[in-house]
């Protein structure tokens, strides 16, 4: 009898589907791998060095001085101006974005240390909406830039979004205008912005704020450009090359000045706000 | 709008008559007048309520008047500029100066193509890098010699190639709406026809967002959204419903200043008329815009944008 019940209690563990909690599988390669030991490692794929999205946190956790981060996020909430519905209420859709990321909005804004550097960080998540800019995170990018002319810091943007929050119309395409007018006082203020694109940047977010950074950094794997592959195959029916708005497109067009690895961003970024220190 | 065939089929049947009319003697003044009168309450019934997605078919009309039929009907001696100075001159976007009420100005509009052949180089008024470029150019030289810049936007949208991509026209047109939000002239947009999404805002930053009652302003078209939102490319109506694009919709959002009122069936059925409204609405905005100390217009404009966006306050603990 005991050996019976020992056989089954293992049979239940062995059927039993690899923890999900504990365990991801690399869209890019295929192997199951420990979370854990992707997140250990920036969020790259151990096996074949393929980068995951970060969470705003987790990004911000790897740029930052530990325990330097203040949250200064402006609070707001979306306020569905359209009363938008598709397949789903935007409400609805909101909701659901919020209890997935623990986030307000798609944007995360705080000052924080920089190998003890001071700046002002926006960093979207991609988890919220595709990232997309609609009013909030319009707002905070704003609030952001201004929290750095306050402080007199530079201002550091860390986009990742798929572009316009289509749900709130024009209100949304609106945001670029807004947020390319505050920029233009951070230039006035005499501070750098530095904006730093990952995976993806594009549509109204690439059109906008993303680029008219004074300098512009894509992390390894970014994805970069205004009008996506569906886009330009469904109006013109245009073949595109393999590499087309990969990092090393848009640097071999000039649209960025360097490509950084995730897990030298840090480095890169004292580096860069090195020669800014003490500036007017 | 199929039925917009029947009435062209009447109008055409009353021009007949009056043709006969006036050829044989006869007096068939009755019957032209009935059918006249059938005509207009028609034309009434079909062009009154009409939906957002008709609003959108007639924005995009063929027979819609294009940004030059504009120009050379309000403004005199149009002086058209050239290139971008680094590649080529986009024709999809035209730019120059001309006179309008005793002032001289710039005007940038978006333009389309009527037939197969001037689209091959108006690309159906969907501008490359090198037009957004060639703007840019024009709002400078307009801010250099104090110009008010008048922008007529109608396009489906930026660009979307290979090429486009290559030479950035993503940063083009972030760096049209940078020059735009700091231009120290007054600035009057007006939607005349499709408000394509960046393509089109990329002219759009202005003291004075005007639109034509059947114009379309909006972040993606109801085509797009249908796809994305709603998964199903049949649900055009119900996204053109649901983004809000359409003047008088935008008009109650605040999000424009005024609407041009058209003539039932759109511009293009009385196109002069249009075109006088229009000149008479500008008119009035560039003379009250004239008004206004720079500084204190560039405030405004900076003031109008900052703001612009509806979210909600959270409690500060929250």
């Amino acid at each position: 009898m005991a050996i019976f019940r020992e056989k089954e209690y293992l049979r239940v563990h062995v059927d039993k589907e690899p923890d999900e909690s504990l365990w991801m599988k690399c869209k890019s390669c295929g192997e199951l791998v420990f979370k854990r030991r992707v997140r250990d490692n920036s969020n790259i794929c151990p096996e074949c060095g393929e980068y995951f999205f970060l969470t705003a946190t987790e990004r911000i956790e790897m740029l930052v001085d530990e325990g330097s981060f203040v949250d200064i996020t402006k609070p707001i909430a979306s306020d569905d101006p359209l009363g938008f519905v598709d397949r789903r209420p935007y409400v609805a859709r909101i909701d659901e974005a919020q209890a997935k990321t623990g986030l307000v909005d798609a944007i995360v804004v705080g000052a924080a240390t920089i190998d003890g550097t001071p700046a002002v960080l926006a960093v979207m998540d991609f988890r919220f909406i595709g990232g997309s800019m609609g009013s909030v995170v319009g707002e905070q990018i704003c609030h952001g830039i201004e929290s750095a002319i306050e402080r007199r810091h530079p201002f550091i943007l860390v986009a990742s979004s798929g572009g316009a929050r289509l749900q709130e119309g024009l209100f949304s395409l609106l945001q670029m205008a807004k947020t390319v007018s505050v920029r233009g006082r951070l230039a006035e203020a005499g501070l750098p912005f530095v904006s730093i694109m990952t995976y993806p940047t594009s549509g109204g977010v690439q059109a906008s704020i993303a680029s008219l950074g004074d300098v512009i950094i894509a992390e390894r794997g970014a994805m970069i450009g205004f009008a996506g592959r569906r886009v330009i195959k469904d109006t013109i029916a245009q073949e595109l090359p393999e590499h087309f708005q990969t990092d090393a497109f848009a640097f071999e067009h000039g649209a960025i000045d360097r490509v950084v690895a995730r897990e030298e961003m840090r480095a890169e970024l004292a580096k860069l706000l090195g020669f800014f220190v003490g500036v007017r | 709008m199929s039925d917009e065939r029947t009435l062209d089929l009447l109008e055409a049947k009353i021009e007949e008559l009056r043709q006969l009319d006036a050829a044989d003697g006869i007096d068939l003044s009755g019957e032209i007048e009935r059918l006249e009168k059938k005509l207009e309450a028609l034309r009434q019934e079909l062009y009154t309520n009409l939906s957002d997605w008709e609003r959108v078919k007639i924005a995009r009309h063929p027979k819609r008047p294009y940004a030059l039929d504009y120009i050379d009907e309000m403004l005199d001696g149009f002086y058209e500029l050239h290139g971008d100075r680094m590649d080529c001159d986009d024709q999809a976007l035209v730019t120059g100066m001309a006179r309008f009420d005793g002032r001289t100005i710039v005007v940038i509009g978006q333009q389309k193509g009527r037939s197969t052949e001037e689209n091959k180089k108006r690309f159906f008024g969907m501008s490359r890098p090198q037009g957004y470029r060639k703007a840019r150019r024009a709002i400078e030289f307009a801010g250099r010699f104090g110009f008010p810049i008048v922008t007529l936007i109608d396009t489906p949208g930026a660009y979307p190639g290979l090429e486009a991509e290559e030479a950035n026209i993503g940063a083009a047109i972030a760096e049209n709406l940078l020059a735009l939000s700091r231009v120290p002239v007054p600035t009057v947009a007006v939607v005349i026809g499709e408000g394509g999404s960046g393509g089109a805002l990329a002219l759009g930053l202005a003291d004075r967002v005007l639109m034509l009652e059947n114009a379309i302003y909006s972040v993606i078209t109801p085509e797009g959204a249908a796809a994305i939102l709603w998964k199903d490319k049949s649900k055009i109506g119900d996204a053109a419903e649901a983004l809000n694009l359409t003047a008088p919709h935008l008009l109650d959002l605040g999000l424009i200043d005024a609407v041009i009122p058209e003539p039932l069936g759109g511009a293009h059925k009385a196109f002069q008329k249009t075109a006088a409204d229009l000149a008479a609405a500008l008119k009035q905005e560039l003379a009250s815009l004239a008004d206004i100390d720079v500084d204190a217009l560039c405030e405004a404009r900076y003031d109008r944008y900052r703001n612009v966006g509806r979210y909600r306050e959270l409690p500060p603990d929250a």
